[in-house]
């Protein structure tokens, strides 16, 4: 792993014990590092000799690192997922930074994503949001053909970009007000668009939103930071698709939508 | 908790409330710089002092005023709790914060509204105020030749407390005797200061509105791919630049030309 263009670098990295402790930047030397490892392998590599002299490792949440299990985070000077657009942490390659870069390295921040240790937060929060109404209701019996329910192109591409969340929570740490809405809208449109989903459509809205607000979200302002943060490029009109979906059935449906958000599924 | 009361309390509720509150306002901006455009008119405040007399007193139009007044406080007030709410939901800050793509004016509502809310406070105690209720204010009688169409203005002092407006014609003159507001625009467009508080205002109701009017339309979930670039055109062009310059001209215009 030594070849001529390896970086040192200086990394501050937020650690914490847990959520109920305060946390504090640590500054620590990040040598010999190789352009063409990711950003994920350089604290792999750090952790490393911290281990080797007896100090505690440095915790941070990875899983598949190829950019689609939304397990990674990272939020590193000042962006989540790092400076680059539309990629994951474990995308990130530290050929994007330079030798002698001091780089900060910070949790997601949001009170309903309380610190675990270090970087890695509890996004439990988006798993009850999701339980509360992201399903659609599938009877049993035969296989139905695929292709039976015949769907417009732009709308099943439309659902599709929506479908595309990984739930990393990105958005929540880019906003400026700590707002779920993009990831919450995103869930609530790539099943309301489809003729799957449409059962369930006006409750599922309430029934995700009402979880939303209960974890303690903040409110979204339609600055878009979470559209620009995004790795997968949810779009922000999910989040006025949502809205709409949301005022018609508060305000102009019949059904009966309260009683059936709990105690079900 | 009935169903409404739930929905307006909920996260979108209140942005909903927000937002039909702010297009509320937008509405009225628009009769308001109409109806002040008389100002430009140059009749020693004739058509501009007969238009405040209508405004004050016509009842459909008090009504909507309170509408207005009510609509300015429920916007404060819900800004201010989704505020607080918003910061409790991001209890420890960021030490880097890198520049975002998001727009200056949409990550400073806050700070432009309270440039916006002291104003309106100042605005309104200076002439709404002193109009309907410090009884402070002088009068002014237009008289109008009928055969001639020429008017002329003279002081008038009515006798009783009580008086509020008269129109009556003798002798081929029509008499107008109104309270003169257009004499206290003119005082207070003459100070330097006064005129630049009111400039350094209408730039953050421009910055307000370039992110709020189309914002409003976002948070009632009004996105469309034909009918969205017309809102924002219309927010950025009529609300952030043509409304705002109409409203700074008119203290800017007197402080040089009527003082």
């Amino acid at each position: 792993m030594s070849g001529t263009n390896n970086m040192n670098l200086t990394l501050k990295v937020w650690r914490q014990k847990n959520a109920q402790t305060a946390g504090k930047f640590v500054t620590y030397k990040a040598e010999g590092i190789s352009p063409d490892m990711s950003f994920l392998e350089m604290l792999d590599v750090v952790n490393e000799s911290l281990v080797h002299k007896g100090e505690d490792p440095i915790y941070f949440d990875h899983d598949c690192r190829e950019g689609i299990c939304g397990m990674c985070s990272l939020y590193i000077n000042g962006h989540p997922h790092g400076p680059k657009r539309a990629i994951t942490t474990c995308q990130l390659h530290m050929r994007t930074f330079h030798d002698g870069q001091t780089i900060t390295i910070e949790p997601w921040r949001a009170a309903p994503f309380p610190v675990i240790k270090d970087l890695a937060v509890d996004r439990s929060a988006f798993d009850r949001i999701q339980q509360a109404g992201g399903y659609v209701s599938v009877n049993t019996g035969g296989v139905p053909d695929a292709n039976e329910i015949a769907i417009p192109k732009v709308i099943a591409d439309e659902a599709f970009n929506s479908a595309t969340c990984i739930g990393c929570g990105a958005c929540v740490a880019a906003c400026k007000n700590a707002s779920a809405m993009l990831f919450v809208s995103a869930k609530v449109s790539q099943l309301g668009m489809l003729p799957q989903g449409q059962p369930e459509r006006y409750r599922r809205v309430q029934s995700m939103v009402a979880q939303m607000d209960e974890e303690g979200f903040g409110n979204c302002t339609n600055t878009g930071a979470c559209e620009a943060e995004c790795p997968k490029e949810i779009s922000l009109t999910n989040i006025s698709r949502m809205n709409n979906d949301y005022f018609s059935a508060k305000l102009f449906r019949q059904e009966e939508l309260h009683e059936q958000s709990h105690g079900e599924g | 908790m009935s169903e409404f009361k739930q929905t307006f309390n909920s996260s979108l509720g209140k942005k909903l409330i927000m937002a039909l509150t702010g297009l509320f306002l937008c509405t009225f901006l628009i009769v308001h710089l109409g109806g002040n455009l008389l100002l430009f008119k140059n009749d020693d405040g004739f058509a501009f002092n007969v238009y405040a007399n209508f405004l004050t007193h016509f009842p459909p139009i008090e009504v909507i005023a309170y509408l207005l007044y009510l609509s300015i406080l429920v916007h404060a007030l819900y800004a201010l709790i989704l505020t607080i709410k918003n910061r409790k939901a991001r209890p420890v800050g960021y030490a880097v914060q890198a520049k975002s793509d998001a727009s200056w004016s949409s990550k400073n509502m806050g700070l432009l509204g309270s440039i916006l809310f002291l104003f309106i406070v100042i605005h309104m105690s200076d002439f709404w105020y002193r109009y309907k209720y410090s009884g402070s204010m002088n009068y002014k009688e237009y008289r109008t030749d009928l055969s001639s169409g020429v008017t002329q203005s003279v002081e008038f002092a009515p006798t009783s407390t009580n008086f509020e407006n008269s129109v009556q014609t003798e002798n081929n003159f029509e008499i107008v005797r109104v309270k003169d507001l257009h004499e206290r625009v003119q005082q207070s467009f003459s100070q330097w200061w006064y005129v630049l508080f009111y400039v350094i205002a209408m730039g953050a109701v421009s910055f307000h509105l370039l992110h709020g009017f189309q914002s409003a339309f976002r948070t009632m979930g009004w996105v469309h791919r034909k009918y969205t670039p017309i809102v924002e055109f219309i927010g950025t062009w009529f609300f952030a630049v043509i409304m705002p310059l109409g409203f700074a001209a008119m203290p800017v215009v007197y402080f040089f030309t009527r003082s």
